[in-house]
Parts: structure tokens; C-alpha cells; sequence
């Protein structure tokens, strides 16, 4: 890569007393690129994006924003930007004050009105116009959150950085905001950082998805390839929905491995790393790779159970015995009727290479994971 | 049919439920009327009254009194001169105090430090002034001061000294409301005013003072306040020197027994309080965008 990183992390580690928040994180995001910072909480994801604008000092490592290590550089003179949880908008200020807050602490001093017309522009870019004298109080959730953006955006930061900006928003805004944070992006083209722990918004917004896990990055790269290409059962299972399901490996053939499951069905499954035969593993299927069809057409066979119609797709829970309950999802042809009724024995079959065979992690909790997608639909 | 009994009944709750509501207020109420209303209807009769000629009220309607008052001008500039200075001396003391407990000090230090402001405040401020006669006095600080050859200090009977006692004495009033609006401000906000660029102490002038001034405002009126009525610091710390509202107030009821004039100073005294109050309310709803200040 040629061009300077927008953000860089070298061997950043932060601790808290005994507790290790962020382990050894090295990372590089490229300029005018949408990253989303991924994980459950407690992941580490938010002191990342917290040492980048100041707030926290890394223990080991450094952090640079466009080449310049930022040790000891406080937030206030970081060329960073940042839209907070919950906004944090100053509530005793209007809506103008609150967007020209940052343009009154530059130094040298601009202009009054240098102010009031860079302020304008960034309220019409979030399409606010004319709300200028609005009490914050007075704005919905969804007019605050522009209120944050603009804030943030009208200083022209090298990078924005997004804590979890649409948390507290309702479904439907929410997924117009994603839409409009994208254009914004696209438009503005300067990097942004997004943290959040919801998987959809993460694959649906940015260009680079970083999953973070126990304070390490588990897996960076483009939304398709985290959720085609999990790097472990931890990004598999977190990333998407899928069903998992425990074997043993029987035997080996080039990149597939046979995988004996409990009910002594072998399947072929595609393995991420290295795996020994007779080695416990979890497979990994999505619900939208299952295929159904008639009794006797596939390599596993169940009674569905639930049906959830959808509209465009059709989603079952699909019980197999002596393995456990498993989620699929069909595309719905319109006209064509083809929906199985619960209570309908289906064959389940699978395009060769879909499964992916995972080392079982320690914890085992695979069937409760399992059963975790059938509390959900049932 | 059911729609209907559901109505009576629903009625018969609200009534038990106003009962109840008014048989609670009951007490505090016969209590402000008895103790605070009263007096004051009283008060205001007396101040258009006259003064009996052996001393006390003698019914009468005249703003005499009230036409009076500029005989005690001294008193009363002085008191608008004590009262608002010691309540801004109280205030630079007090800030940074509140400011430390709520932002800076240790978690598990916030309420033993805290319990430290409040608790000399358990002991009554005459004995505690008389602590500070003797320890601005003669045998105390100045008698030190000798000792390492500073000869001839005098603190005791000095402008400086009453302001100490002032200060010292209504502290904690101040520091507490300041105390509760700074641990209330939302941290995040601090935050994002460094995130912004703004300096830590632009931080502090634009948003901490700001978020904080409807404490700041309670503080300052709750003294202030206190304030228009002392007489007790200035007459042991002052030396009696300097002459105050409150002097004025127990020499025309106990001394000379002019009764209708020192209700006129009395109701006078009332209503720059309120005044105070309305100023107060205003600026910290203008700057903060509080809807109130936290005493009324």
C-alpha cells in the first residue's frame, strides 16, 4: 500500500489494572475507506475507538492518525472527530451553537460569519436546514443524531469516528440512517470508523469489517468474505446466522474433510485450518445454503417443525433427529406454492464445499447455540 | 352497566385518594400557617401602623414608616454591600471545593470528603464563631505570629475577619447545591467539548460552569439570602463597628420597641430576597437552559 494509513495500530495493548481490555491489536485502515469495528460487548472495540480520538492512553503500542504518532497528543488536538453514544449534544446550546462549537475553538479565530455559513452548510448536508434555533430537547432521535453528525463533520475531520451512533434509534430509522452514513461517506470521502455490536448494521454499512473478540482482532476484511469465509467459529456463529452442528472428522480429501456427525450421517465440509482425524469439529451451515426438497433427495432428513413467511423468503426450523433442530431459509418464488408445512418431512441437501468445519472451541455450546435460533423463531 | 360501576368506583378512589393527599399535607400546612403566614399578615399590619407611645403596636393605617426607612440607609447599604460580597466569597471558596468531590476526587473518597464538609456545620455556628474570636484574637493567631517576631498583626475587629467568619460559616451551604449540579453533568459532555478542540479550560468556561450555574445560582441566593439577615458574625468577628439590617431588626423590637418601623425593615428585607430569588432564576435559566433554580 502506497498511500499513508488513515489509522494505524501497532502492537496497541490497553490495560485496565489486571484486566486486558485490548491484547496487541495492529491494524492499518486505509484513507476514505468505511470501517466497522465488530464485536460483542466487552470486545475491546470501543477503547479502540476511544484511543484513537484521546480518551484512553494505549498501555503498549501506538496509535497514528495519518502517519503521526499520537502519544500525548490530547483529544482536542487530534484531526479526529467523533458522533458519541446517546450524541452527547450540549443541551444548553441551540442547534446552531451546538454545530458551531467546534468552529469556535479553532485558532487563529475564524470569522462570525465564516462560522454561521459553515455551520448552515453542515446542517443542510444532514438535511436539517432551518433548524438552526431549535432546542436540543425538542428534536426527535433521529434529528439529534444528524445534529451529532454535523457537529462532528462541519470541523472536516481526516477521520469520523462512530460509537455505536444508531443504538438508540428505531428499526426503520435506523436502516435509513445506514443509508444515509453511507452516502455521507461516499460523498465527503474521508474515512470513517463505526463501532458497533450488531452484525447487520456492520455488513450492510462499511467496506471493511474488523470482528474483535476477547480484545483481539479475529478477522478483518470485506463483509462477503467475513461472512463466506469465517476465519473461526466465533466470527461464524456471531457473523450472520448459521447452524452448527458437532462431528468428528473421518477423513480427508485435499481442502475436505469428512465429518461424522452424532446421528453418523458423513458430510464433506471445506476446513479453515489444519485438522487431525478423529479430532472433534463444528460445522458450520447457513440457513440460506440448506436446500429443501421432497423425502429422500438429500444426505439429512427432518420434519419441519416452524415456518416463518417472510414475504421474498421463507424460513423453517427443520428438526433432525439425533442432531437437533436446523434453521433454513428458502427464496419464494412467487406463483409457485412450493412452501413445506410444518409437520411435512423434507430432505436437506447442500452444495459441496458450503459446510465449513471448525476446531470445537472449549466452551462446547454448540446444540444451545443451536437452540438459541429456534427460541428466536419459535 | 359495568362501564357505570366502574365509574363510581373509579370515583370513590380519586375521592379516598385527594382525602389522603390532604390529610398528608395537613400538618405542614397548619405548621406554615400558624408559624410563617400569620407572622407575616401580622408584620405587614404592623409596618402601616404606629408606634404605641410606651412602645410596641398601636393600630393604624400610614406608610410613615415605610417613608422612614432612609434613617436606616447606613444599615442597609451595608447589608446589600455584606451580603452579596460574602456570598461571592463564599462562592470562589466553594466552587473549586465542589468542583474537586465531583470530578476529581477518588470514587471511594467522594462521601467521607464530603461528610467532612457537613459535619463541622453539626455544631452551632455561635460556638464556632466564638472558636474563631479566640483564634483571630490576642492569645491566638497574632500571639503565633509574635512568637516568630511579626509583631503588632490585628485580625480580630477587620473587615477580613468578618468575611472569614462568613465564608466559614456558610461553606457547605454553598459547596452542596454546587456539588449535586456538577455530579449530575453528564461526563460525556466534557468529552465531546475536548473532541471539538476545545481547550480544558474553554471546556470548563463553556460547558462545566454553564451546566453548573443552576447550582451555583442556588448556592449563592440560599447565602445570600441567610445573608440580609445576619448580624451575629459582623457584631463578635466586626467588633460590633459596622451596623446590619439584622442589628437594626433586634434593637427597634427589643431595645427601643419600635415595632411598626422595624416591620417596615422587616417586609423591606422580604422583598429584596424575593428579588434576589427572581434575578437568580433568571440567569441560571438563561445560560444553562434550566427550567428552575433547585431551592424554589
Amino acid at each position: 500500500m502506497t498511500a499513508v494509513p488513515d489509522i494505524e495500530f501497532r502492537g496497541v495493548t490497553k490495560r485496565y489494572g489486571a484486566v486486558t481490555a485490548v491484547s496487541g491489536i495492529d491494524l492499518a485502515v486505509p484513507p476514505s475507506a468505511f470501517v466497522a469495528l465488530l464485536g460483542p460487548s466487552g470486545c475491546g472495540k470501543t477503547t479502540c475507538l476511544r484511543m484513537i480520538g484521546g480518551f484512553e492512553q494505549p498501555s503498549e503500542g501506538q496509535v497514528f492518525i495519518r502517519g503521526q504518532d499520537m502519544a500525548g497528543t490530547p483529544p482536542y488536538r487530534r484531526p479526529v472527530n467523533m458522533v458519541f453514544q446517546q450524541y452527547a449534544l450540549f443541551p444548553h446550546l441551540d442547534v446552531a451553537d451546538n454545530v458551531s462549537y467546534g468552529l469556535r475553538q479553532a485558532r487563529p479565530r475564524l470569522s462570525s460569519r465564516e462560522i454561521g455559513q459553515r455551520a448552515g452548510e453542515a446542517l443542510e448536508m444532514v438535511r436539517l436546514a432551518g433548524y438552526g434555533g431549535r432546542k436540543i430537547h425538542e428534536l426527535s432521535g433521529g434529528q439529534q443524531q444528524r445534529v451529532a453528525l454535523a457537529r462532528a463533520l462541519v470541523n472536516k475531520p481526516a477521520v469520523l469516528l462512530l460509537d455505536e451512533p444508531l443504538a438508540a434509534l428505531d428499526k426503520k430509522l435506523r436502516t435509513d440512517m445506514q443509508i444515509e452514513l453511507q452516502n455521507l461517506q461516499r460523498d465527503i470521502g474521508i474515512t470513517f470508523v463505526l463501532v458497533t455490536h450488531d452484525q447487520e448494521e456492520a455488513l450492510s454499512m462499511s467496506d471493511f469489517v474488523c470482528v474483535m473478540n476477547g480484545g483481539r482482532i479475529v478477522q478483518l476484511g470485506q463483509p462477503s468474505e467475513i461472512y463466506d469465509e469465517p476465519a473461526d467459529l466465533f466470527v461464524a456463529d456471531f457473523v450472520g446466522k448459521t447452524n452448527l452442528l458437532s462431528g468428528t472428522v473421518a477423513g480427508q480429501s485435499g481442502d475436505l474433510v469428512d465429518v461424522a456427525l452424532a446421528d453418523g450421517t458423513v458430510i464433506a465440509a471445506r476446513k479453515r485450518t489444519a485438522l487431525q482425524k478423529g479430532e472433534t469439529v463444528s460445522v458450520s451451515l447457513r440457513p440460506e445454503s440448506l436446500s429443501l426438497g421432497a423425502a429422500g433427495s438429500g444426505p439429512l432428513k427432518g420434519i419441519v417443525r416452524n415456518r416463518i413467511f417472510l414475504g421474498s423468503t421463507a424460513e423453517y426450523a427443520i428438526e433432525v433427529q439425533g442432531i437437533g433442530t436446523l434453521l433454513a431459509k428458502a427464496d419464494h418464488v412467487i406463483g409457485h406454492g412450493n412452501l413445506f408445512k410444518p409437520g411435512e418431512p423434507v430432505a436437506i441437501g447442500f452444495a459441496t464445499g458450503t459446510p465449513l468445519a471448525f476446531p470445537e472451541t472449549k466452551n462446547n455450546g454448540t446444540n444451545q447455540r443451536v437452540n438459541q435460533h429456534v427460541e428466536i423463531i419459535s | 352497566m359495568s362501564a357505570g360501576i366502574g365509574a363510581v368506583s373509579m370515583h370513590g378512589n380519586r375521592f379516598r385518594h385527594n382525602f389522603l393527599t390532604a390529610l398528608l399535607l395537613a400538618p405542614a400546612t397548619a405548621w406554615l400557617v400558624v408559624f410563617l403566614v400569620l407572622p407575616f399578615i401580622a408584620i405587614a399590619v404592623f409596618s402601616v401602623g404606629e408606634r404605641a407611645p410606651e412602645g410596641g403596636y398601636q393600630a393604624a393605617f400610614t406608610l410613615a414608616q415605610y417613608a422612614n426607612l432612609p434613617a436606616r440607609a447606613t444599615a442597609f447599604w451595608n447589608t446589600m454591600l455584606l451580603a452579596p460580597v460574602g456570598a461571592l466569597a463564599c462562592l470562589l471558596v466553594a466552587y473549586p471545593v465542589a468542583y474537586y468531590l465531583a470530578l476529581r476526587a477518588p470514587q471511594r473518597w467522594r462521601l467521607i470528603l464530603l461528610a467532612l464538609v457537613v459535619i463541622p456545620f453539626w455544631t452551632s455556628l455561635l460556638m464556632r464563631t466564638y472558636a474563631w474570636m479566640y483564634i483571630l484574637g490576642g492569645r491566638g493567631i497574632p500571639a503565633l505570629l509574635a512568637f516568630i517576631g511579626i509583631e503588632d498583626v490585628r485580625l480580630i475587629n477587620t473587615p477580613g475577619a468578618v468575611l472569614l467568619g462568613i465564608v466559614y460559616g456558610y461553606l457547605p451551604l454553598m459547596i452542596l447545591p454546587i456539588y449535586v449540579s456538577l455530579e449530575r453533568l453528564d461526563r460525556r459532555l466534557l468529552e465531546a467539548s475536548a473532541d471539538l478542540g476545545a481547550t480544558p479550560l474553554s471546556t470548563f468556561l463553556g460547558v462545566t460552569l454553564k451546566l453548573s450555574l443552576p447550582g451555583v445560582m442556588t448556592g449563592f441566593s440560599l447565602v445570600m439570602i441567610l445573608l440580609l439577615g445576619e448580624y451575629l458574625i459582623p457584631t463578635l468577628l466586626g467588633g460590633g463597628k459596622v451596623f446590619f439590617i439584622g442589628n437594626a431588626l433586634v434593637d427597634l423590637f427589643l431595645q427601643s420597641r419600635n415595632w411598626p418601623f422595624g416591620s417596615a425593615i422587616a417586609i423591606t428585607l422580604v422583598a429584596v430576597s424575593v428579588v434576589v430569588l427572581i434575578a437568580a432564576n433568571r440567569i441560571s435559566t438563561r445560560v444553562s437552559g434550566a427550567r428552575r433554580v433547585d431551592l424554589i
